[in-house]
Formats: C-alpha cells, structure tokens, sequence
C-alpha cells in the first residue's frame, strides 16, 4: 500500500466540453459575470498589469542606483517613482493577490460551496479595482505623487504640489474592494461550509483567508478615514493634522499606521494559506499542527491590531508607550514562527517531490524565515533607533513581502494552474524560472540589510559613494529578478495553447477542488458534496484510487 | 561587554574595513553592535536549523527513497517547545532593546546642549555661544551632548550612523536625543525622514573634535551673539519685558531661575519648567496659565521663527536675575556693561 | 453520514438525506441551499458592514478624543455655538425616522403592502426633515465664517457680541483651536449626512419596490438589511449630538 501515486496517463486525459470558461460566450458575459472563478481570472489578468508596471518602476529605481550621483533623473521623478512603486505594489498587487485571484476561485470549491456569498459584490471589488488602477494610471499620465506611500503629513497636505488626491481617492477605492472581498469570504465561510464540513475540517487556505478578511474588514476603513481627512486637508483647508493650526501631525502617523500594520498582515497571511496546501500536497501529508497553524492565522489577526506604532519609535511616543508596543510585536512575531515550524515538521516523513510549487515553497521558508527575523531587529526599540528609515527597512519588508508573499503567490499560481486552466505549464521551464528568481531575489535584497546598518537611508536618490558597491550588486540582483519574473508571464501564457492536458487531479492532491474536472464546471459540483472526512486525508484519498478506475476528463 | 574587547574591536574594525560596518564612533555604539550581533546570531541560528531541517528532511524522505507517507497529526509536546523557545528570545530581545532605547533617549543630566532645527533641506544647528552651522556639526569628544531638534516645516529624521542615533524631527514640538563621541574624526549626517524634493541632499557632515580643538573652534566661529543674549533681545523686543519684570507687582511669573522648577497652572496640575513648555507657553500662553496671573499673554504663533524660540529658550534657560530686564524697561538699548549672568556656560 | 455536521450546517429544513427542499421564492439565488441560509447571509453580511462603518467612524472618533482633551476650552467655546433646539429636534426627528423604519420592518413581515409603503415613505420624510434643518444650520455656520479653511474667522470668539449666548471672551491662541473643533464638527456631520443622503436614496428604491409588491410576499431581506443600515446610521448621530452640542452644559445654563 503505498501513497506512490502513479499520476494518471495524460496522455489520456481530455479537457471537459463545458466548464466556467466557454459555458457563456461574449464579453460581456465576463465583464456582467456573477462566476467566482471568471471574476478570479479577471483579477488576475489586472493584478498581473500592475505587477508589472510596479515592477517596471522598481527597475528604474535600480538603475538610477547603480551610481552615487542622481544622475539618471530629477529627485521629483525618482520621488514619484518610489512613492508609486509603493503604491501599486502595496494595493494594486500584494493585498488583492492571493486573495482575489486564488482565494476567490478557491474558497468555495474548498467548502463545498457554488459561489462565494454575494456574488454580485464579489464583481462589484473587481471594478472598484480597476477603477483604482484607472485612477492610478490617471495620476501617472498627469504628473504622479511624490509623497511616499505612506503620504506622511505635513508634507503630503501642504509642502507638495503633486496629485496626492487623486492618489488618495485610488486608495480608497480600492480599500473598499478589499473590504469587500473580505466580507464576502467571511461570511462565505460562516454561512456556506458543504454538510459535515466543520471549521476544523476547512483546509489551512481557507482558515488563513479567514483571517486576513478579518484585518482586511476592520482595518481597511480606518485608512479610508485617513485619506479623506488628508484630502479635505489639502482640498478646503481643515487643519486636523497641521501644526500650525493646533493639529497633531502624530495623529496622521497613528491612524495611518493602525491599518497599514495590519495590512502586512493581509498581504502575508493568504500566501501562507497556499503554503500549507502546497507543502501537504508535494510532502503527501497532512499538515503538521492542523489546529496550531489554523489558531496562529488567527492569532496573527489578533495581535496584528495591536502593534502599530512600531512604526514610530523615534517619532516622539513617549517611552512607555514603546515599550507596550515592543512587547506586542515580540508576541506577534510567535505565531509565524510556529507556522515555520509546523511546515517543516510536514516535511518529517513525508514523501516529497520538487514540482516547481514545491520549490517555491522552499523559497519562502527560507526567505520568511529571515524576512520575519530582521522584523524582529525592527521590533526590538533599542536596535530600531539605528536601523528606522534606512535600507535594512527596505530589505526586511521586501524579503517577507517578496520574497515571501510573491513566492507564495507564485506557488499557488503554478499549484492551480492545471485546475485554473485545465493545462500544465512546462515544468523544466518553470523550475529553471524559480532558481533565477531566487538567485536574483537574494542577490537584490541581501545587500540591502548591510547597507542599512551603514545608514544608508531609504527614499534617497543619490547617496556617498562608499555605498555603491553594494547598490551595484543590488541593481544586479535585480535584472535577475526581472528575468525570473518575465519567464512566468511567457510560459504560462504559452501553455494556455500548447500546455499538456491536465486532467482533474494531477498532483493527487486533497481537496474538494480537486475532485471537479480541470477547468471547473460553473456550478463547481454537480451535487453539492458531503464532508465527513478531515482536511488531508491522504489515506482516504488512497481508498477512493483503488475504487475508481482513474479514468480523466 | 562580556566578549574581551580585543576580539570585539578585532571584529568591528574588520567589518569596518571590509566596507560592511560603520564606524563605532559614540560610546553607545558598542551596545547597539551588541544587541545587533545577538539578534545576527538568533537569525542565523534560526536559518540553519530551519533551512538544514528542511533540506535534511527533502533528501531523506524524498518521494523516490521513502515512497509512503506518514500521517502524522501534531505534537503538543512540539508546539509548546517552539512556541516557549521563541518568544523566550524574543522577550531577550525586547528587554534588552528597551534599556538601549531608555539609555538613548534618556540624557544624563550635565550634557551640554545643541539645538538642530531641521527645514526643507538643511539642518540648521546653533550652538549655545552663537555658533551656527549649516548641515554640519561640530562636537567634542568625552562630553554628552544632547541634541534638542525641531523641524520648521515637514517631518526630518536626523540621522548618524556613526554614533547609532537617530530622531525625528517633529514640526510643532521638541525631540530631544543624546550621545557621548568617542573618536575624533568626521561622520555622516543624514535625514532620513522622505521630506520632498531634497531629501538626499539634506546631507551633511558631523566633525568630532578634541575638546581643545572644539574650544579653538567655538572661538573661531561665534558670530558674536551667544543664543542666550539674542534671545535677550528678542525678549526685550517683543515686549515680554512689560510683563515679565520680575517684580511683586508684575502681571506676568518671574522667569529668572524658573527653569528646571516647578510650576503650579491655574487648573491645579503641576509642570516642569523645560524647553518643550516654555515654547507651548509662548506659543499657546492660555493653556498655561499659571496660577495666581490672570491670563492675558498674547500668543506670538506666527510672530516668531524657530530659531527665536530657542534663543529665547536658552536665555530663559540662563536667566539668574532680573536686573537687565528691569533696566531694559526704561531704556531702548541693551547695557553695555560686561554681561555676567547671561553669558552661556559652555 | 455526520448528521449531526450536517444538520448544523444546512440548518432547520434539512431533509434526512442531507438535502434541502427546494423553495420557490423568485429572489433565491441559486447558489444558495435554502432561503434561509440566503437570509443569514444576507444578514450576517450587513452585520459586518456596520462593523466596518463603525471602523470608519471610530478614526474620526478618535480624532475628537484627543483635540477636545487638548483643547477643551475652545472645544466648549464652540459647540455652544452649535444650537442645541435644532440639534435635539434632530435627534427626535431621526428617531421618529428610525421608529417608523422598524414598523416598515415589522409591516413587510407582516405582508402588509400599504402600511409597508406608507412607513417607507414617513422614514424618507423624516430623514429629508433631518437634511433640511442640517442645511440650516450649515448655513449659519458659513454665514458667521466658522467654516475652516482660509476665510476662518475667529473674531467671534475673541470678541464676542453682546447677543451670543454665554459666550466667554477667549484668548486668541486658545480662539485658534476652535477651528479644530469646526474641522471636526464638519466632518463628522458630514459624513453622516452622506450616509443619510445614501440611505434616502436606497430608500427611494425600496418604496418603489415595495408598491410593486416585491416585499410583502415573504422576502423581506432588504427590508430588514437596510433597517440595520438606517438604525446604524441613526445610532451614530446619537453619539454625534452630545459629543458634539452638549460639552459642557450644565442644567440651567
């Protein structure tokens, strides 16, 4: 008896004659579609657009660093083009990724469920999206806004002269998106589950989306107060965070940082939610500490709230205050060590292949683990001192956010390619794709750490010149990057044509998404399922092999 | 420092030289390179044992050498383990970083005194006998120094990385940071707070001097005007004379000696007398009342620049007797007598 | 077979075999089992946009907290600017509003269409009242050039004019501070103006639902959702009066 799964001949397997894809046809019957898995696809293809355009600005900054002097540009220019490399990156790419793409395509198949709750608002976040990404695009074609992402006031109320309001009403339409997705997938999960489908049968993805809408629900609108305050500041002239006017510039820092904490949060917890799928499926296993993962997630959520002013150690709280949020943070920073943890204790008897998910699992172990670490140097008050706003910030949060999240991200997307598409994608290709972008990512990021503890700040455009030979490696690093980044684009595009027929179950995986055909039908089953069964359960899924001729398609 | 100070100097000026580690040039430094090699040492730790169990675990139990799985569902035994472990070294790590952070944001109390107003983009620093400078800074060495910042506009952060400090420099109220140099020799100075347009040009240089270099250049480089005997000028010229004359009958507190006492307010609580309210009483006298005065000080927001504030700070600071204040009041000149207990102490 | 999971899961109206009936009202979505796991949804999901409203309001909250703590003085200067008649007219008006909003509630479970439209409507009535009287008192407040901004005017605090109400003579400095209080004071109502302004338009929609008989035929989910919507919006000017018209009043005064 063994869990060897002989993969089932593809050769043999054919693509289903109906599925979400071609069950309509026409445009519109996308663009009015009520589908999850249509609005996913429509995510998708607009969140990859900003990746790339966010990814574009990253290598311009790059290139402007490669020497001391700003030679490449004006400050104002590389000004905009750091704030909105944040910006895009930060809520047209991490916060809806894993969420809108997989977790809307996935949650309800992983329940038992035809479609999320609210269909029609689920369509709703995908145009207030891409009206966001509109406005985005608007304010890049008129000029673009050099505040930072994080639109720190006075400056971004009275000294500049950019369209920060513009930028600020992209924000919030796009902070409603992500609420809500986050209330579709909440009460989706409370409400939706399949007969016999307890909370602690879900699979470890849906537990972590749970938690993330959670953030996404709570924390969201409290930024959206903060950017219509900043826009009245700077359209008809209220002085709630002016000096001069007996406002409290500390005030912005505050509430902007009370959601912008928990954000991180909800950038990082989804790809988690791959993770421990990937990892169970490749290892053949169930995931080590069910319970304890699932409660970390919520932890995390939890004690997320609780942390914010970490971000302003040195902005003048008082010492006591610091030292509460110190010691939050220090609590914060357990629950992701105990996911580490339990992911690699998956791997303790487990009979592991190294399919590309699989390698860019490993990646992110590797990369969050460090990434996760250094928060920790940041968390600490006395080493903050030295490290706030200089490049070690900007290390740290690229090694958890890309070196995390987009590895995850890009897990999950090569994981659910076949059920997503109904093709493989080219395994050698892919693995050689995830090699490079390791390689490049720790070539781009890893000097970063060394040039914050020289004190080389962040958001300079120009910098001593004792500085460059590890800016030079950095920028190296990150045409690497870009290259692993652009081979994904091209052979998933490819495989839409040319990919090998995928066949319902490829990777023998667990999980009532698996056990539809490749592309899903839209109804998703075709009687709704009834769980009596535990998350992967690797040994019944061995039963109903030996039961059923494997026959696909 | 529990490593013997050869190693840890062997170390450091290694890493220093390879271009990888700043200088250690403040007397804080070394216990912030502490706290940084432990934490250093927790991540690597932490990474090989990850990354080795992990590569361990791929090999061994890899699909082809170990064909069926074994479902195993958890152990608690586990999950305590490395739940108590990381957060015991967490909770290292916070203990540790909040005495550094206490240390560096606490001054003793001799420092000497430097006041930084931060604009878009220069810092601006005055030195308590009239010394200005421009995006520069001169300090001795041996001495703690302490720095009280402001910004006249948006936010700045200044930054040395030499001496491991770094506060914000906040428009609207006083940040205060201290430290001890060390080592002679020059060091860089950066805002590191994205303020506009210039932030990386808002760039400058820290000079640490022996002190008898220090005081040849205190006296190479006054402008002739100590801060304190500007801000008696200006003290003089905007009419806090009138109030403020030291007298029974004044309408306005004494002010000579009231800094660093305590003061009863008209609501009944009790403040220190410090730089950060003496700028809030100036700016926002009705707030402040103080007990027993009836509350008519004008407010001088808008009437006066940053740098007058601190002047006016560090001559209130000094102020000993209220003679000269009482004989500005029927003169339209300062006296020319030899100043006595106006002159700064340096 | 789990049953006891299963029922839990599916609720009341679980056959034995796991599957529901089959219910033949014309709103069911059919992603859903039953109507009542619609009905649950539906309202589990507008109980957390409230809890996301209250997000929303709480930054605004917060704000207020700490400048009426620095600032009280200007803070009570202020608000007794504010006319405490109109503001607990307001408040009484939202409340009818509120009330004849829950009788609409009960009238749709009720299946009664006519009480239903005409209790629709008296809440619309009531909330239009609420705008009318909200301009008023905007008005005023732009008149007297309390609205901040660059034309703020602080004149009637520093000297007060023998006809306004208890007004104190107040130090510039602290008469500054009252333009926080205005910031504040616009924002917070403002914001739930729109709030209402959105609610007056959703209820508009629902009356001309309900004259069609959409509501009276057993899907009352609407109803019922926006009624949390309206009280919601309502309990929020509950908080906005007395933090905002009544600092500092004494009996008496």
């Amino acid at each position: 008896m063994s869990t060897i799964v002989s993969l089932p001949d593809q050769r043999t397997a054919t693509l289903p004659k109906k599925s979400y894809l071609n069950n309509e046809q026409g445009l519109l019957s996308w663009l009015l579609t009520g589908d999850h898995k249509r609005i996913a696809i429509l995510y998708l293809i607009s969140i990859t657009v900003f990746f790339f355009i966010g990814g574009a600005m990253a290598g311009l900054i790059r290139l402007e660093l490669l020497t001391p002097q700003g030679d490449l540009m004006s400050s104002d220019t590389y000004n905009k083009l750091f704030t909105m490399h944040g910006v895009v990156m930060v809520f047209l790419f991490l916060v809806p990724s894993v969420p809108a793409t997989l977790g809307n395509f996935f949650i309800p198949m992983m329940i038992g469920a035809r479609d999320l709750a609210f269909p029609r608002i689920n369509l709703l976040s995908w145009y207030l999206y891409t009206i966001a990404g509109i406005l985005m695009l608007t304010t890049m074609v008129l000029g673009g806004v050099d505040t930072g992402w994080t639109f720190t006031t006075p400056l971004s109320t009275h000294y500049v002269n950019t369209h920060v309001v513009t930028t600020g009403l992209m924000v919030f339409v796009a902070g409603f998106s992500s609420v809500f997705t986050g209330l579709n997938f909440i009460v989706t999960i409370h409400r939706m589950r399949a007969p016999g489908m307890t909370w602690f049968r879900m699979p470890l993805f849906v537990w972590a989306h749970y938690a993330a809408s959670i953030l996404m629900v709570l924390g969201t609108p409290v930024l959206a107060i903060t950017i219509v305050l900043v826009a009245l500041e700077r359209t008809i002239g209220i002085g709630v965070f002016d000096p001069t006017r007996g406002g409290d510039p500390l005030l912005f820092q505050h509430l902007f940082w009370f959601y912008s904490h928990p954000a991180v949060y909800i950038m990082i917890l989804p790809g988690m939610g791959v993770i421990s799928e990937v990892i169970s499926t490749f290892s053949r296993k169930r995931v080590f500490g069910y319970s304890a993962v699932a409660f970390s997630s919520v932890a995390i959520a939890v004690f997320g709230f609780f942390v914010w002013a970490h971000h302003m150690y040195i902005m003048g709280l008082s010492n006591y205050s610091a030292m509460v949020f110190s010691l939050l943070t220090m609590l914060v920073a357990v629950p992701s060590a105990i996911k580490i943890f339990n992911w690699t204790a998956t791997l303790y008897k487990g009979s592991i292949t190294f399919e590309t998910p699989m390698l860019y699992v490993f990646g992110f172990i590797g990369m969050f683990t460090i990434g996760g670490l250094t928060g920790v140097f940041l968390g600490t008050m006395g080493t903050d001192i030295h490290l706030t706003e200089t490049y070690f910030i900007v290390a740290h949060f690229h090694f958890v956010m890309v070196g995390g999240m987009l590895m995850a991200f890009l897990a999950g997307i090569h994981f659910w390619w076949p059920k997503m598409t109904g093709r493989m994608y080219p395994e050698g290709l892919s693995k050689i794709a995830a090699v490079i972008t390791f390689v490049g990512f720790i070539l781009t990021f890893m000097p970063q750490f060394v040039l914050g503890y020289l004190g080389m700040p962040r958001r300079y455009h120009a910098y001593p010149p004792e500085f460059q030979i590890l800016n030079v490696l950095s920028t190296a690093g990150a045409t690497v990057l870009g290259v692993g980044y652009m081979l994904p684009l091209l052979y998933l595009g490819w495989s839409l044509k040319y990919g090998a027929i995928a066949g319902d179950n490829p990777w023998q995986a667990t999980g009532l998404e698996w056990q539809t055909a490749s592309p899903p039908p839209t109804e998703n089953f075709a009687k709704t399922p009834v769980v009596d069964y535990e998350a992967y359960d690797y040994e019944r899924l061995e039963e109903m092999q030996k039961r059923e001729v494997t026959t696909v398609g | 420092m529990q490593i013997s100070p050869v190693l840890w100097q062997f170390l450091v000026k290694i890493l220093h030289n390879a271009s990888v580690f700043p200088p250690e040039a403040s007397t804080i430094a070394p216990y912030m390179d502490a706290l940084y090699f432990y934490l250093l040492t927790v991540t690597a730790v932490g990474l090989v044992l990850v990354g080795s169990l992990v590569a361990y675990f791929s090999l061994r139990y890899r699909a082809s050498k170990h064909p069926k799985a074994v479902q195993i569902e958890g152990s608690t035994i586990l999950e305590a383990t490395w739940t108590i472990i990381p957060l015991a070294i967490f909770l290292i790590s916070f203990v540790w970083g909040a005495l550094l952070y206490f240390r560096i944001f606490n001054a003793p109390p001799n420092a000497m005194n430097i006041y930084v107003v931060g604009k878009q983009w220069m810092w601006k620093a005055e030195h308590p006998g009239g010394q200005h400078e421009i995006n520069a800074l001169h300090v001795p060495t041996g001495r703690p120094v302490q720095l009280t910042l402001i910004s006249q506009d948006v936010f700045h952060s200044f930054s040395v990385p030499a001496f491991r400090v770094k506060r914000e420099a906040i428009p609207g109220r006083y940040t205060t940071v201290w430290f001890n140099a060390t080592t002679p020799g020059e060091y860089h100075l950066f805002c590191t707070q994205y303020c506009g347009t210039l932030h990386s040009g808002m760039i400058g240089t820290v000079t640490v001097m022996t002190p008898a270099d220090y005081d040849r250049w205190l006296k190479e480089s006054t402008s002739g005007m100590s801060m304190a005997q500007n801000g008696e000028r200006i003290f003089a010229s905007m009419g806090c004379n009138a109030c403020h004359t030291g007298t029974a009958t004044a309408r306005g507190p004494n002010l000579a000696g009231v800094y660093g006492s305590k003061l009863m307010l008209a609501d009944g609580s009790t403040i220190t007398v410090d730089a950060a309210y003496l700028r809030d009483a100036i700016l926002n006298p009705s707030a402040h009342n103080v007990s027993g005065y009836a509350p008519i000080m004008p407010t001088y927001q808008g009437q006066m620049s940053e740098e007058g504030i601190l002047d006016l700070v560090e001559y209130i600071r000094g102020l000993e007797s209220n003679d000269r204040v009482q004989q500005t009041l029927t003169t339209t000149e300062l006296p020319t007598s030899a100043p006595t207990a106006q002159e700064v102490k340096p | 077979m789990d049953n006891q999971a299963i029922n839990e899961t599916l609720g009341a109206g679980a056959l034995a075999d796991g599957h529901a009936e089959h219910v033949s009202l014309p709103q069911m979505r059919h992603h859903f089992e039953t109507e009542e796991q619609q009905r649950e949804a539906a309202s589990l999901g507008m109980w957390l946009f409230l809890l996301t409203e209250i997000m929303f309001f709480g930054g605004l909250f917060m704000a207020y907290l700490l400048y009426r703590n620095w600032y009280h003085d200007a803070f009570v200067a202020a608000s007794n600017t504010l006319s405490i008649p109109l503001g607990a007219f307001n408040t009484g008006v939202l409340i009818s509003s509120g009330f004849m909003m829950a009788l609409a509630v009960w009238a749709a479970e009720m299946r009664k269409k006519g009480l239903l439209v005409v209790f629709l409507v008296l809440t619309t009535i009531l909330g239009l009242v609420f705008m009318g009287v909200k301009y008023v008192e905007y008005k005023e407040k732009f008149e007297l050039r309390h609205v901040p901004g660059e034309s703020f005017d602080i004149s009637r605090f520093v000297n007060p004019t023998p006809e306004a109400r208890d007004q104190q003579h107040l130090p510039v400095d602290t008469a500054r501070k009252t333009e926080l209080f205005f910031s504040l004071y616009f924002v917070m109502t403002g914001m739930h103006a729109l709030h209402m302004i959105i609610g007056i338009g959703l209820l508009v929609w629902l009356i001309a639902r309900a004259q069609k008989g959409d509501f009276s035929a057993g899907y009352v989910a609407p109803i019922e959702n926006f009624a949390l919507y309206w009280h919601f919006v309502d309990i929020i000017w509950i908080f906005l009066f007395p933090l905002l018209y009544l600092i500092n009043i004494h009996p008496g005064r």
